[in-house]
């Protein structure tokens, strides 16, 4: 035993100066500090395969692949899948019963509930318990919506906290300053802004989200919040036809309506980045993962002017919608062990610092948002550190934790395209409900 | 007259032989075709209509429920827009590419100057990749960053909304269809016209037939069974396009350019309804049948009269 710890450290050592060398490290990332206790060679020889989601988190994991492999002496065969297909795959794989994977990359504000229910991943709570395997404490530094998204109804701990977006308000500070206005801190106010900045003839516009369908539910479901409440409650009955419902609807057709650009029905994230982009908009309302671009003077024409505003409050709560990803082990696996390691590896403060100091994702670890010296190497503004920590505090989840989550997006967000158009909100929400009551409830029949 | 000699008759008797005690063995060579037939067309299309038969969610029980699925296909709206926004854009599919690879057709078929260079510019979108041509048309229709707009804006006409409104999505879809499958339409009627006869022409310029007359009474006729394969092909392949409105709309606003294959790609692929997916599956089966049977007996009519019964 004694052996296997001196060699792990001499590893611990030797990956770090590999990292160092490689100019890896960048500013003030964190050292493995978390892996004092455990034992990384306990699986050395193992091999694992991981299923990741195509994205800059991926990628990020994908480039330190062989750090990992260094460390514990598992091989790794990783795969990245565009987020649509990597999830069909998955499904129709873990329902096979025989994944082809031992690690999988899941978005919690969609998969959990299904995920959960097919019961297709491991419990982790032995091995965050076992002292070889998880230092003390390993939870502790995840915020609250991390651990809410992690635990399942039984108390267990599904897949481990990994990047958590929270949706924020970008702003473009020259327009604002042209009309003398200061970031709106209600919705009343981010309203009364939307429409002074709108000035058609010069092709400008006060606010721009999502309006193609799907792609808009989280928009309207964030306004939601600021009613103080969800789409769905703690019994899985519809909230999405209530009075604040409506008002939330009414407060997107307004904005999506009087002050965003023409075509916005069609409009999902790309598009709404690309007008932000050219300086023609005041307000973007997104998720805060959408922002190196805009501090990228190759594509951006708004380097340097670009605010990062905390969502603005609304009449009955201040909060900030928040979608996330998880890593888990899978059921099936034959090396849950080699695979849970990997997953600690993956949601370790090294590779959150990397994930927040590359602008690839921000991670669920308070501790490194809060770290100085982590914050010197961000290549984004501080502002934009700061929303992201300011969010964390009022962080709510944005979707409903239920199995038809694309389901209600497809028909809540039609409802929303329709009154982009002009169509009653109440009629809209009213009939969308009606849609949408049968397949929640056939969902969680059996 | 015919002698045959004792040692021939051995060897007639013997070929005979072989040839009886071969043949009951030729059928094994047919096995591995057999196979594969039935392996990737008959049994798929038995499983799907069996699996319609089924409420089978990913990740629940299944149950035989017979023709529910089918019974809900009647009362689901979004389904019955999907299968008109179907019908619409592939009859502008077929139309729009017909006359005007038939109009290109004719302009190629004269003694232009660089005829061969203007030809090749001609078919390029057909050889492009459905994706990346769709990559580019959704830069170009972006109400305010598209260069599509901003040519109207050259001539005084406003900013179009083109795939980013209910109204102009599905005419907007059909113009990249156009712009890609000319080509193909072009190239066939060109062929056409490459075999047509001139005979009836020069009768026809002796009686003083104007130029429309000619195209009208002896051109089109002559090409019909060429426009008859042109437009099985255009409408098969508009009937079962999907990555190019996949990619520009998916489906939407809302669900204004949805048509069959995409939303069974949704009900059975993202929201893991098999069953019901494969209903609508089926159902859109039918409908290709038939139309196809439509088509290739309207083909068979328009095909040319020899004159000699055959």
């Amino acid at each position: 035993m004694s052996n296997g710890m001196s060699l792990s450290r001499r590893r611990l050592l030797a990956s770090g100066a590999a990292a160092g060398a490689l100019g890896l490290s960048g500013i003030g990332l964190p050292a493995f500090a978390q892996t004092g206790g455990v034992n990384w060679r306990k699986y050395a020889g193992t091999k694992i395969e991981v299923n990741l989601i195509k994205s800059p988190r991926g990628d990020t994991l994908t480039k330190y692949q062989k750090e990992f492999e260094e460390l514990t002496g598992i091989t790794v065969v990783s795969e990245q899948t565009p987020e649509q297909q990597q999830r069909q795959k998955a499904v129709i794989e873990l329902t096979s019963g025989r994944p082809s994977f031992d690690v999988v990359h899941i978005s919690y504000h969609v998969q959990k509930r299904q995920f959960e229910k097919g019961k297709w991943l491991a419990d982790l709570t032995p091995f965050i318990k076992d002292p070889a395997l998880t230092d003390a404490g390993f939870l502790d530094d995840f915020s609250e919506a991390g651990v809410t998204f992690a635990r399942n109804p039984e108390g267990g701990i599904g897949a481990l906290p990994f990047s958590v977006d929270y949706w924020i308000v970008y702003w473009n500070k020259d327009l604002f300053a042209k009309k003398n206005l200061s970031f709106p801190k209600t919705f009343d106010e981010m309203v009364a802004a939307a429409a002074a900045l709108t000035d058609p003839p010069s092709q400008t516009y006060g606010f721009v989200a999502r309006g193609m369908k799907n792609a808009n539910t989280p928009v309207w479901t964030s306004l939601l919040l600021g009613y103080d409440q969800y789409s769905v409650d703690a019994n899985r009955n519809l909230l999405t036809d209530t009075p604040e419902a409506i008002e939330a609807a009414k407060l997107y057709q307004t904005l999506m309506t009087k002050s965003a650009p023409p075509g916005v029905t069609g409009f999902n994230w790309a598009e709404c980045q690309s007008a932000f982009l050219q300086g023609r908009v005041g307000m973007w309302f997104d998720g805060v993962g959408f922002a190196p671009p805009l501090e990228d003077p190759e594509k951006s024409r708004v380097v340097g002017k670009v605010g990062y505003g905390l969502m603005p409050k609304g009449p009955k709560a201040h909060a900030a919608a928040t979608t996330g990803d998880g890593i888990g082990v899978t059921a099936a696996s034959k090396n849950k062990e080699a695979a849970y390691l990997y997953c600690q590896w993956a949601t370790g403060k090294l590779m959150g610092a990397r994930l927040l100091q590359a602008g690839a994702g921000v991670p669920f670890r308070t501790s490194v948002l809060s770290d100085a010296e982590v914050r010197k190497g961000v290549k984004m503004p501080a502002a934009w550190v700061d929303a992201v920590v300011e969010s964390a505090k009022i962080s709510r989840l944005a979707l409903p934790v239920i199995i038809p989550v694309t389901e209600f997006r497809d028909v809540l967000g039609g409802a929303l395209t329709n009154m982009i158009s002009g169509s009653d909100p109440a009629a809209e929400l009213k009939r969308a409900t009606a849609d949408f009551k049968p397949i929640l409830e056939r969902s969680e029949k059996t | 007259m015919s002698i045959l000699t004792s040692s021939d008759r051995v060897v007639g008797a013997a070929s005979v032989g072989r040839t009886k005690r071969l043949r009951p063995s030729y059928w094994p060579f047919v096995v591995p075709a057999l196979i594969v037939v039935i392996g990737v067309i008959v049994f798929p299309w038995v499983f799907t209509l069996w699996m319609s038969a089924m409420e089978w969610r990913i990740g629940e029980e299944q149950r035989f429920v017979g023709l529910q699925n089918y019974a809900r296909l009647f009362t689901d709206v979004r389904f019955l827009e999907a299968m008109l926004h179907t019908l619409v854009y592939t009859a502008l599919s077929v139309l729009a590419p017909l006359v005007l690879g038939t109009a290109a057709a004719l302009a190629f078929n004269t003694k232009l100057p660089a005829r061969g260079l203007l030809r090749g510019i001609f078919v390029m979108p057909m050889m492009a990749t459905p994706v990346a041509i769709a990559l580019v048309w959704t830069m170009m229709f972006h109400p305010q960053l598209g260069v599509l707009n901003y040519l109207l804006s050259l001539v005084g006409i406003g900013p179009l909304q083109w795939v980013y409104h209910p109204s102009t999505v599905i005419l907007s879809l059909v113009l990249v269809e156009t712009w890609q499958w000319t080509p193909l339409v072009m190239l066939i009627v060109l062929g056409g016209l490459a075999a047509l006869p001139t005979e009836p022409y020069e009768s026809a310029q002796i009686d003083g037939a104007t130029a429309w007359q000619r195209f009208r009474y002896l051109t089109l006729p002559m090409i019909k069974p060429f426009l008859m394969v042109a437009v099985i092909i255009r409408t098969i392949d508009a009937l079962k396009s999907f990555d190019i409105l996949y990619t520009i709309t998916q489906g939407g606003p809302g669900t204004a350019s949805e048509t069959i294959n995409l939303y069974l790609y949704s009900v059975a692929f993202t929201y893991y309804d098999i069953g019901y997916g494969s209903a609508i599956a089926v159902v859109f089966f039918v409908l290709i049948i038939l139309l196809s049977l439509i088509l290739l007996y309207l083909r068979q009519r328009s095909a040319w009269n020899t004159g000699d019964g055959q």
